[in-house]
């Protein structure tokens, strides 16, 4: 089969942020007519990649070349006015408006000057029906669920005269029907010749709907290939490449694990997580493994008693105990990073040293400052224990990087000196330098006695570094499974996706 | 420091501006042992809006704001002055002013930590209501008092120095320990620059915000017994009106944003001076008084053109910080002229 002409064409892409070389060498071809998915783990460089091909970063090196003809997009709405339009992980769309204001939000029919109403809904009805949908589009955008509004984006997107529409992890929030409605959609643009760039961390979606696909790995290019003629484990293997081999044993010898720290009985609370029962030893790294939005956050937040739990109870060492807020967990020594680093976790006006020594202030109250010497020595102690750069304390968190400010947030627990840390998604966006740094942290802790609850979405992670791994689907937890041998990412996989019931090990 | 050059910038330039109309503006006496002055009025004068501005800026910085301590500065006044002309001792009624203006604001901060009610709409509430309240107090009348004593606190002088300017003085060195030695300023600005984050640190941000709030009210309170016994006198209506509106200004003048986070608490001090200065210089270059607002207006707006960083960068252009504020200077020539 003779290959069409390119739409779209990356070649040696470059880009550099500030210590850290982000792309390096990357080539991205795109065809039309077909579904390309762009495959890497967190931090391999997809989303720089997109960045700096819809035009929010510019490029350092290399070329992009649209129809041909040589582009250089100096924003976002350029792209879009070229034909590549995005559609992004989190739905940027109002749900306050309706359907039709949604889609022609910025660029109304008008008529007269006023905005053309009747004609704005009949080419909103017109478009959804494009993609064989059929929805009131003076309807309130709130009233959809989210695969509709994921789809109300789409439509946004592709009116703008799309010749390459960008999918960057549309299918993460949705269900399987919904992404079934996606992937028909998808489809049905494909074939008006459309190219689609699709990411994805879903392998068995990637493969349903993809025709070839690039994988990046550590910024650079590991390769392009038909997606019929690469098995998935061959892909995670390109993916993960030799890390893997390296970071395999985090470990040391086996332990054995008799003294429980935290047992959390029937513990639950309505609408966020079914009653769930599990125990923490010490020195023991807990896994959660599940999707997103399978209840993992909630399990955490519970055991911080950052929420109120309408069911069941908790007991340290063996004395049961009420988490009513942060501070009475603080004050058993747990103590929990959460998954958003900006809404829950920084202060962004305030200093590294400031954000470091805040919850050991709060512990203290306002009356007792911590003295500044014993700041600067603290501060200083984890600056360089977890290479935090700049290494100022006096610079303002907001302008460090993702992995830094992850560190800061790390800092701010770790000088507690917590019995359990609470692990939220510790790694997610930021580069791998800084993610094995605190994958390796991790271990050496639980090493050391402290107990880890740790959350990620990569099982890979979290079958290097745990224990144990509680498997969450639906906001329960279905399965905890010992990681010996047998123990592996497809086990997982299938343990999330058959509940604990059919396939895994489940008890 | 870098970030009051500006309102220091501004505030010699409307001092300097005075010295076109009085000609001996700069220049203190001492007569019968009581330092005298233009500048020295500034102080004191001012001395009530430092006050309530000091108070406004750690609630700005919890991300919240007061519209009540107008409302405060009256029912402080009236209750001081009704309890004086009941024959009550002047400590006493200071002592039951400022414990009912910590409690309005012990109100003000419940409503807004603990039922969650959105700042503005929660202090509006007592705004409204408080100036009935001090008309209650006062029984609709103004109250008036003789006694030498409770004069003292806003016309009196110690060391020749006048009492209001110590009290300010006394009150801000409070106000920079508790907030700067303490850990209570960094606590506050964390509660402003993310409530949620600084919940799930550990924080108990609902006492850090009632506190706050309370703190807002007392300086108020204070500022409204400052008032009242200048004048020797309670107006349930007039004390204190719209002072809440200047003190929010010289909290944004002082470079405390309002959506919460860093405070400047050396910011909002000269804020208030800025305002006061403005007022003064109103009354000596002679704007008729029908146009006073206006003039007030034009000048403010300047002023805080000149305090945007963004502003600035568009006019004067980028990387160019050291270029004097012309427009200030030429909205005040075109006015005055």
């Amino acid at each position: 089969m003779a290959v069409p002409a390119p739409i779209l064409l990356m070649s040696g892409i470059g880009k550099q942020f500030p210590g850290v070389k982000a792309l390096d060498g990357v080539d991205l071809r795109l065809l039309p007519g077909e579904v390309h998915a762009l495959m890497g783990e967190n931090g391999a460089g997809k989303s720089t990649l997109i960045k700096v091909l819809t035009g929010v970063h510019p490029i350092d090196a290399g070329s992009i070349e649209l129809l041909g003809e040589p582009v250089a997009f100096g924003s976002p709405l350029e792209a879009q006015g070229a034909g590549i339009s995005t559609v992004y992980q989190e739905v940027n769309l109002c749900a306050n408006l309706s359907v039709a204001e949604n889609i022609f939000v910025g660029r109304e029919p008008r008529r007269w000057g006023r905005i053309d109403w009747p004609r704005m809904r009949a080419r909103a009805a017109e478009l959804l029906a494009r993609l064989e949908l059929d929805l009131d589009v003076s309807a309130p955008l709130s009233t959809y669920s989210p695969a509709i509004q994921q789809m109300v984006a789409i439509a946004r997107a592709i009116d703008i005269e799309a010749r390459v529409l960008i999918l960057d992890e549309p299918t993460s929030s949705l269900d399987a029907s919904e992404v079934e409605q996606l992937f028909r959609v998808m489809r049905t643009l494909k074939e008006e010749g459309i190219a689609i760039l699709f990411v994805s961390h879903f392998l068995d979606q990637v493969y349903e709907i993809s025709d070839r696909m690039t994988i990046l790995r550590n910024g650079r290019l590991v390769g392009e290939y038909l997606t019929a003629e690469l098995s998935q484990v061959e892909l995670v293997a390109k993916m993960i490449g030799q890390e893997l081999a390296a970071l395999e044993k985090l470990h040391g010898e086996a332990k054995v694990f008799d003294r429980p720290l935290l047992e959390a009985r029937g513990l639950g609370r309505a609408g966020a997580i079914e009653p769930f029962t599990l125990t923490v030893h010490e020195g023991e790294v807990v896994g959660l493994a599940g999707l997103l939005g399978s209840g993992r956050t909630e399990v955490a937040r519970l055991l911080f008693g950052a929420d109120h739990a309408s069911a069941g109870e908790v007991s340290i060492e063996g004395t049961p105990v009420s988490l009513r807020a942060p501070r009475v967990a603080m004050n058993h020594r747990i103590a929990f990073c959460s998954e958003n680093r900006k809404s829950d976790g920084l202060i962004p006006d305030l200093t590294v040293r400031e954000n470091i020594i805040l919850a050991l202030q709060a512990t203290r109250g306002w009356t007792r400052p911590v003295p500044r010497e014993q700041q600067d020595e603290l501060v200083g102690k984890y600056i360089a224990a977890l290479k935090i750069s700049p290494a100022n304390p006096e610079h303002l968190v907001r302008d460090l990087s993702g992995g830094n400010q992850q560190k800061v947030l790390l800092a701010r627990w770790l000088i507690l000196e917590p019995r359990l840390l609470i692990l939220d998604e510790p790694t997610r966006g930021i580069d791998i330098g800084a993610k094995t740094e605190i994958q390796r942290l991790v271990a050496q802790l639980s090493d050391g006695g402290m107990a880890v609850l740790f959350i990620s979405a990569e099982l890979e992670e979290v079958l290097r570094l745990s224990h144990k791994v509680g498997v969450l689907r639906d906001r329960r937890l279905v399965a905890e499974l010992p990681n010996d041998d047998d123990l592996t990412t497809d086990v997982l996989m299938e343990t999330i996706a058959s509940g604990g019931a059919g396939g895994g090990r489940a008890e | 420091m870098r970030r009051l050059l500006w309102p220091v910038v501004i505030l010699a330039l409307l001092l300097l501006v005075n010295l076109f109309f009085t000609a001996n503006f700069f220049s203190i006496q001492m007569r019968d042992g009581h330092l005298y002055g233009s500048l020295i009025d500034i102080l004191r004068f001012g001395a009530p809006l430092i006050l309530v501005s000091l108070g406004m800026t750690l609630v700005i910085a919890t991300g919240g704001i007061d519209l009540s301590v107008g409302s405060v500065v009256a029912i402080a006044g009236a209750l001081a002055c009704l309890q004086i002309s009941d024959d009550a001792g002047v400590f006493t009624a200071v002592a039951l002013a400022l414990g009912l203006s910590v409690l309005l604001g012990a109100w003000n901060g419940l409503l807004v930590a603990v039922v969650g009610i959105q700042p503005i709409i929660a202090t509006l509430i007592l705004m409204v209501a408080g100036r009935g309240l001090a008309q209650l107090i006062t029984g609709g009348q103004i109250i008036t008092v003789n006694s030498p004593s409770y004069k003292i606190i806003g016309g009196g002088y110690w060391l020749t120095v006048p009492f209001g300017i110590l009290l300010v003085v006394v009150v801000l060195a409070i106000t920079v320990f508790l907030t700067r030695r303490l850990a209570l300023g960094m606590l506050i600005e964390s509660v402003g620059g993310n409530a949620e984050a600084s919940r799930l640190a550990g924080i108990r941000s609902r006492g850090i915000i009632i506190m706050v709030y309370a703190f807002a009210a007392l300086c108020a309170g204070v500022a409204g017994l400052m008032i009242s016994s200048n004048v020797s006198s309670a107006d349930g209506n007039n004390a204190g009106l719209w002072v809440e509106l200047d003190a929010i200004l010289a909290v944004v003048i002082g470079g405390t944003s309002l959506s919460g986070g860093r405070f400047s608490l050396g910011g909002t001090v000269l804020g208030a001076l800025i305002i006061q200065t403005l007022t003064t210089t109103i009354y000596s270059i002679g704007v008729p008084p029908e146009t006073t607002l206006l003039f007030k207006a034009l000048v403010v707006t300047a002023v805080c053109l000149i305090q945007s960083k963004s502003f600035r960068e568009k006019v004067f252009g980028r990387r160019r910080r050291a270029v004097p504020p012309s427009p200030a200077a030429e909205e005040k020539v075109r006015v005055t002229a």
